[in-house]
């Protein structure tokens, strides 16, 4: 019969072992998934992980990289404070597009005018934007006690639906022929988000990233406020007693990740996207909950989490037009991928032993 | 813009249809959480139901085999999440987003071939005598036998929590599972039941919207309706018989919000379609009351 012992510490070990173990794993079970689409396992695969950055055209995908990567890494950084401290925004893909349609809204209102402040004014509009929209059920929660992983999750309907609205209506490029979709604030070039060395991806929003990598690093691990977070993850009822105000925990923690997605929203519809469309949010919000999961909630380990994940972005849409994999696949995997680490995850916080059964 | 084209007795008679999913759902996930397990992947197996329903009931002809195929696939779905938060001991919050996620994907790659063709009907009962009253008899009495299965199951759930020995574990288990433990109550056995009893449930409510509400399969195609589920079990105070006012209430606002797209109403369709969830929303700043079961969310790990 199998044992769990819990371990007095977490393993150091298995904390780093469990994600790459967790890799290898949805790589062999996928494998067996595609095999029995009729797909060449092994060709997927390399497809998938590698071709990306060694193949031929690398030098295409490879820029891709850095702005699939971006907004993951942004928004799992902000979302990994709350997790650590038992706060669960779930609705970041909401905050993303409410991010967006703030930051276009002052890009689009100031058209045509030229002056350099025009895009950190769109920045500062856009991380607003998401603050105020995490903020609903920060408040929410701190005043009636509602749960905010249901309350933030139902925003993200709403903001789908509001987002269709300023596309279909006040954002609607006048001169776009009746169109749906804003104008393309990438052609404007006091709003554009444009690479910063032509060729490499290199947008705001990697630099924003990286800053963001750096600035939760430090926090987590020099700051007051990031060991109470810590403590008020691991233990709740000391960190009531050592002076932590819960409701202030949770009015900082979804209020930093609303703002840092909404930062990502605005990133991405001025460079990447460049318009406000009905179907402009792709899903980041959501894939960055298995970034930051997969990364440890650590901010070196969502950096390359991101990057892991940005690759199966990329990789599976080789895999779509070149093999004909189905687009459903990919977030398959995304999903698998999730689910074996937590699985796997059970090596890090507990030993296993084989014992005789006993009698109870 | 004509509201006197809403008719009041259609619109109390599409409420009853309107509400059955998400009252299908929120039935087996009010089990789950009354056990102390907090799955929040229901929208992840509700619309792995709609595709295992409509795949089933399309290949036999027979909407009674795929609603069954549905609560198969939505109870092997779950099994998956008992197996990982009651074995392997992993965060149910996290788990229960993962299977939604997995959820999502697996619909999707599933239903591939199966996109823009039409559900076999399953015809509305017309209960005899009953079905005949009017006013109450087309509100009532004249739907589908989904709607009055849903029903039935959560007659049963309240008869089963409150009127059996078994019932008393599952709330044991679910207020405190060190104590139910101490007692001799398999606490893991009791969750893993519920748990498969929950993803059976979300099944059929998956399913009912692919074979009877729309009908037809569309990704993406439950829009939410998994996590409305479980915010009705928090506005139902995790009580069966308020479970049924919290789903027609939402039900309701579904209803009602259609009929005034399709009246015209001076208001864009995308506000419109935004009020079930703002209403979800009101609903639970409204009732955030209730007291959750003790051990609702946390892991069990019997250290002897």
């Amino acid at each position: 019969m199998i044992v769990l012992d819990k371990r007095p510490q977490p393993s150091r070990l298995w904390s780093y072992a469990a994600p790459v173990l967790a890799v290898v794993l949805t790589m062999l079970v996928g494998g067996v998934l595609f095999a029995a689409l009729g797909k060449n396992p092994v060709a997927v695969i390399r497809t998938i992980f590698l071709d990306p950055l060694f193949s031929e055209f690398a030098w295409f995908y490879r820029p891709q990289l850095l702005i699939k990567g971006a907004p993951l890494v942004l928004i799992a950084v902000g979302l990994s404070f709350g997790f650590r401290a038992g706060i669960w925004n779930i609705g970041a893909e909401g905050q993303y597009i409410i991010g967006a349609l703030c930051g276009a809204a002052v890009g689009l209102a100031l058209y045509p005018a030229e002056t350099r402040w025009i895009f950190p004014l769109m920045i500062v509009a856009g991380a607003f934007g998401g603050w105020v929209w995490a903020m609903i059920p920060g408040v929410l929660k701190v005043k009636f006690g509602t749960n905010e992983i249901l309350v933030s999750l139902m925003l993200v309907y709403v903001a789908e639906s509001l987002l269709a609205a300023m596309a279909l209506g006040p954002m609607k490029n006048p001169d776009g022929m009746g169109f749906p979709g804003s104008r393309n604030l990438a052609q404007y070039p006091s709003a554009a988000n444009l690479e910063l060395v032509a060729g490499t991806g290199l947008h705001w929003g990697v630099v924003a990233a990286l800053i963001a990598v750096i600035f939760a690093y430090v926090v987590l691990a020099r700051h007051i406020f990031g060991f109470q977070v810590r403590l008020a993850g691991q233990a709740p009822r000391a960190a009531r007693f050592a002076g932590v105000d819960p409701a202030r925990m949770v009015l900082i923690c979804m209020g930093l990740s609303g703002a840092l997605a909404g930062m990502a929203g605005l990133f991405e519809v001025a460079g990447p996207a460049g318009q406000v469309t009905i179907d402009f949010n792709v899903g980041y919000g959501f894939t960055a909950i298995i970034v930051a999961f997969l990364g440890r909630l650590h901010p070196v380990g969502i950096l390359l989490a991101g990057g892991l994940m940005a690759l199966t972005y990329i990789g599976g849409g080789i895999a779509q037009s070149n093999l004909g994999l189905p687009a459903a696949a990919i977030s398959l995997l995304q999903g698998m991928l999730l689910f074996f680490l937590l699985a796997v995850d059970v090596l890090t916080h507990y030993r296993v032993r084989f014992a005789a059964r006993k009698v109870a | 813009m004509d509201l006197s084209a809403i008719n009041p007795i259609l619109l109390l008679a599409s409420l009853m249809v309107a509400a059955t999913p998400i009252l299908l759902a929120a039935i087996g996930e009010l089990v789950v959480e009354r056990a102390g397990v907090l799955n929040l992947g229901v929208e992840g197996m509700m619309i792995t139901g709609a595709v295992c329903g409509f795949i089933v009931a399309t290949a036999t002809g027979s909407p009674w085999l795929g609603f069954l195929g549905a609560a198969l696939g939505g109870a092997l779905l779950s099994l998956l999440f008992g197996l990982l938060t009651q074995f392997l001991l992993s965060n149910q919050v996290a788990t229960g987003l993962a299977l939604t996620l997995f959820g999502l994907g697996l619909s999707a790659l599933m239903g591939q071939s199966y996109l823009g063709i039409r559900a076999p009907a399953f015809p509305d009962i017309h209960i005899p005598l009953l079905g005949d009253i009017p006013v109450v008899g087309p509100i009532v009495f004249q739907h589908d036998p989904m709607v009055y299965v849903g029903l039935g199951i959560v007659a049963g759930v309240w008869w089963f929590l409150n009127r059996t020995r078994g019932g008393l574990i599952l709330r044991a288990v679910g207020e405190n599972h060190d104590a139910a433990h101490a007692l001799g109550y398999h606490v893991r056995r009791t969750r893993m039941l519920a748990i498969t009893f929950g993803g059976a449930c979300a099944g059929l409510g998956g399913a009912y919207l692919s074979l009877v509400r729309v009908p037809q399969w569309t990704e993406g195609m439950t829009a939410g309706a998994g996590w409305i589920a479980l915010a009705i079990v928090v506005f139902a105070s995790w009580k069966p018989g308020r479970l049924v006012l919290g789903a027609y209430l939402f039900g309701g606002v579904t209803v009602l919000q259609l009929n005034l797209q399709a009246a015209g109403v001076a208001v864009p369709v995308e506000y419109l379609s935004m009020s079930p969830y703002l209403a979800t929303i009101a609903v639970l700043v409204i009732m955030s009351t209730g007291r959750a079961p003790g051990s609702l969310g946390r892991i069990f790990h019997a250290a002897r």
